[in-house]
């Protein structure tokens, strides 16, 4: 009986689980938790902030509350691309912590089982990509399931800020 | 008391009360002690302390509620028996020393500790004290003691555990039946209702309560007792006034009907005994003719039939008046505040903000361009009007006055005083001038430290004031002003006065003093007193002297964008102005453009902006500029090259140059264009973008865009 009760309340907790947003940039499809994810909002007018890295597009009034945009095309250090009407800010939670995230465009949500999803490979053998946590198939396409603390948080931003 | 959010809504009501009734308890306490005589506020602080032993018990802080209670019986006596031969200031001191136990162990519950003070030694010396009083005024009675003794029992009973033995009120009983509204605003009225009940327990036998599931929160119990009222059916030994008076000490009392019920009624008139004295009160309105049978019955032996009504209608007239009195005294205004939580009105004003946005988004909208829609800007006009006074409100909201800072000093004032043996008045001015909260937190403890600091550096004793010539008491005033957008406030003693002399003797000493001694002025001598370490007190006391906190003082009133300054004249007193903004989170500002980004500039540090020709700019051989102006030059800090500014101005022809200060130093900066002055609500950098050189915050501008502040000391 208890059982039962423990399995319908991990239910009920765990809705979100296994379900990503994945989003476009350039050819690649990359996949955040969705319960990382508050809201998706279009482009918007970003105001620059001195002093920033440059993936750092700098901060955006979003209702009165003013949150950091990072550009996730130069996070990921790909060429600038203009914005345009596909492009979209995804908004995300993480810690008590508001982040925009530029991407080109959102594509939509996905459910993908934790046997699909597989580990990176190791990063001895060449590849090495830190933002990665997992690579997620769904039919034939591969996702690439990104470590959103990983995103905003690094050693580039804590140095820059020591030398500030 | 935003770090209370994730508390308890019980225990942080419990805090806010309780805080607030200790500080009531303090000023009634300060006020009886000027008029030496208890008689007005023996009612107030007995309640007070019935209140906070009910609420600690119920939260069970053990401690203090025996503490309370221990007072409470103090005051029970006092208020009952009314002894001719009382030492008000023993009590008084006695009193205070309990509220700041209270004070202590409350802030250590707020601070999410237990509150472990031991109160024995207090307890100890209060009932010490209580016995005293009682020996002394013996001629007053024997049942007295008695009557608190079991009064003791019965407490103490509840306080080991709650459970009742009903066979104790078998006999001498009368069933009441209670009515009970809670104020509007106050919430939780189910566990207001049980408090009730609880309360109750202690005295009476409680037979039934209506709504019945009080404390089953998932219910709509609230509601009901909202509009229906809580209802309560119990038995008790008390007489009615004594069953209200209990009952009226319930937190947020709106309204209270208190009758003795039909079916006991015939009973209960006879079993009435003696206490004729207590049955005269009741609810004048509704219960009337009842009553009216009960009193003719109960005071048939004491009063002649044909004074009674007489006698009736004064009673009657002074239960109705005491309550009035109460809340009179109990503070002005007290009632109809209510607490919010610091982050909702963030929120609101955030929402404003929001609004005002919108709404020139949709009255200047190109879309409109080139119509003709004169009923739309009517319209338009007045949302406009609407939405500039519902900010102003808003902004009006986070404005607290300082009145209540102000009354704590009365209570420093006094403990120093009696510590140094100095007799001192306080005089407060302007106590209802209106600060926003933040700052009033910020401003308490620099205050406190600069009225200590009057009153043992300043303020002579008494001989040696009576030898000058002066009054023998002390004078200190505490005076706020507002003007403009800032608020002052000024503290004056009519004490000794700074000695310049020492003051620059010591500077020199501590090699403080740069300049050749006889080039300083008085003001400049004053100031020294402001620098860390410098005291000329010789000897350090218990309040002031170690030449710690002058400094902080100063520090912690720059902190909220404060100065201060001090005046003396020897042998009449010194005065310290402190003046600082109305509130931090609103500046005003000169916004400036710099290619696509805005910045703004505090106006409190421009001096004047104006546009230069190529000619009055010197290059140095580091390839720094500098302007040469009126004989002086200043450093130019082009604001597009110090950040990496993409813009089209370059040429300093083109764009505008804005002269800045900051502690004496000056810095031309160079911008695109003004943009205009406004007032701007300061908002701090997301956290994620650690601290950029030179910018405090940013702010939103009446066009959605975002603004940064610049941080002119962070410039240098």
């Amino acid at each position: 009986m208890a059982e039962i009760l423990d399995n319908i309340l991990e239910l009920e907790e765990d809705t979100q689980k296994g379900k990503f947003l994945t989003f476009v940039i350039g050819n690649e499809v990359y996949g955040i938790e969705i319960k990382f994810v508050t809201e998706i909002i279009g482009i918007q007018l970003i105001t620059e902030v001195p002093e920033l890295p440059d993936y750092v597009r700098g901060i955006i009034n979003l209702r009165g509350k003013i949150i950091p945009v990072l550009d996730v095309r130069l996070r990921f250090k790909r060429e600038f691309k203009e914005y345009n009407d596909r492009t979209c800010i995804v908004v995300v939670d993480i810690k008590e912590l508001s982040v925009g995230l530029i991407v080109d465009s959102v594509a939509e949500v996905i459910s993908i089982s934790e046997n699909n999803i597989v580990e990176p490979p190791d990063s001895n053998t060449g590849f090495n990509n830190k933002y990665i946590k997992g690579i997620g198939k769904v039919g034939d396409e591969v996702k690439l399931l990104l470590d959103c603390n990983k995103l905003l948080n690094d050693d580039e931003c804590d140095n820059l800020s020591k030398i500030n | 008391m935003s770090d209370n959010t994730g508390r308890e809504p019980m225990l942080e009501m419990f805090i806010f009360e309780t805080f607030q009734l200790v500080d009531q308890l303090e000023q009634s306490l300060l006020d009886s002690e000027k008029e030496s005589s208890f008689e007005a506020s023996i009612n107030e602080i007995f309640r007070i302390m019935h209140t906070i032993k009910g609420s600690a018990a119920m939260m069970l802080y053990d401690n203090i509620s025996s503490l309370a209670h221990s007072i409470e019986d103090l005051f029970y006596y006092l208020r009952e028996k009314k002894p001719s031969t009382i030492d008000s200031t023993k009590i008084i001191d006695i009193v205070l020393d309990g509220a700041d136990f209270i004070k202590n162990e409350t802030t250590k519950i707020q601070n999410g500790l237990d509150p472990d003070g031991d109160e024995a030694h207090l307890v100890n010396m209060i009932n010490n004290y209580l016995d005293s009083l009682k020996s002394i005024n013996n001629d007053s009675g024997k049942n007295t003691k008695e009557e608190n003794e079991s009064r003791e029992e019965n407490e103490q009973k509840y306080y080991i555990s709650s459970k009742k033995t009903s066979d104790k009120f078998d006999s001498d009983y009368y069933k009441y039946e209670a009515l009970l509204f809670f104020d509007d605003e106050c919430e939780m009225e189910n566990i207001r209702a049980f408090s009730v009940i609880h309360d109750l327990e202690e005295v009476a036998d409680i037979i039934s309560y209506y709504p019945e599931d009080v404390m089953n929160s998932e219910n709509d119990s609230d509601e009901k007792i909202r509009k229906d009222g809580f209802k309560v059916v119990f038995k008790t030994n008390l007489g009615i006034s004594e069953v209200k008076d209990r009952l009226s000490h319930t937190l947020f009392l709106k309204s209270l009907d208190v009758y003795i019920t039909d079916d006991m009624f015939q009973e209960s008139i006879k079993e009435i005994p003696d206490n004729s004295d207590n049955n005269v009160e009741s609810d004048p309105l509704l219960k009337k003719q009842r009553i009216n049978i009960e009193l003719s019955e109960t005071v048939e032996n004491a009063y002649p039939k044909e004074n009674y009504d007489k006698d009736k209608v004064n009673e009657m007239s002074e239960s109705q008046n005491i309550p009035k009195k109460e809340h009179v005294s109990s503070g002005s205004g007290k009632q109809s505040v209510i607490s919010v939580n610091i982050s909702k009105l963030d929120m609101l004003m955030d929402l404003v903000g929001e609004l005002v946005i919108s709404e020139a988004m949709v009255t200047q909208n190109p879309d409109l361009k080139g119509l003709q829609i004169d009923n739309f800007y009517k319209a338009a006009r007045q949302l406009n009007k609407i939405t500039k006074e519902l900010q102003d409100t808003v902004m009006s909201i986070r404005m607290v006055p300082l009145s209540m800072t102000f009354q704590k000093m009365n209570r420093i004032v006094r403990d120093m005083g009696k510590k140094l043996n100095k007799s001192v008045v306080l005089e407060i001015i302007g106590e209802e001038t209106e600060v926003d909260k933040n700052i009033i937190e910020r401003i308490s403890d620099p205050l406190i430290h600069l009225i200590r600091n009057s009153i043992d550096h300043g303020i002579e004793e008494e001989n040696e004031r009576v030898a000058k010539g002066k009054p023998p008491y002390g004078k200190l005033t505490l005076e706020a002003k507002n003007t403009g957008g800032d608020v002052w406030i000024i503290v004056k003693d009519d004490g000794r006065g700074l000695d310049k002399d020492k003051i620059l003797k010591r500077a020199v000493e501590n090699g403080l003093a740069i300049k050749p001694e006889s080039e300083y002025t008085d003001k400049e001598i004053y100031s020294f007193i402001f620098l860390p370490g410098f005291s000329t007190k010789e000897k350090v006391t218990e309040f002031s002297g170690r030449g710690v906190g002058m400094d902080i003082v100063i520090k912690n009133i720059q902190t909220v964008g404060g100065t201060v300054q001090v005046d003396s004249i020897p042998g009449q007193g010194t005065i310290l102005y402190i003046k600082f903004p109305l509130t931090l989170a609103i500046i005003d500002g000169m916004t400036v453009a710099v290619g696509k980004t805005r910045y703004t500039i505090p106006t409190i540090s421009i001096k004047e902006s104006f546009r230069v020709k190529n000619e009055a700019i010197i290059q140095d051989t580091e390839g720094n500029e500098l302007i040469m102006l009126r004989g002086e030059c200043y450093p130019v800090l082009r604001l597009h090259s110090f950040y990496k500014i993409k813009t089209e101005i370059t040429d300093i022809n083109d764009g505008i140059v804005i002269m800045v200060e900051n502690d004496a130093k000056t810095i031309c900066i160079f911008a695109d264009a003004l943009l205009g002055e406004q007032q701007v609500v300061v908002k701090a950098l997301p956290k994620y973008i650690k601290k950029v050189t030179g910018i405090s915050g940013c702010t939103l501008l009446g066009d959605g865009n975002i603004s940064l502040i610049l941080d002119i000391a962070g410039l240098f």
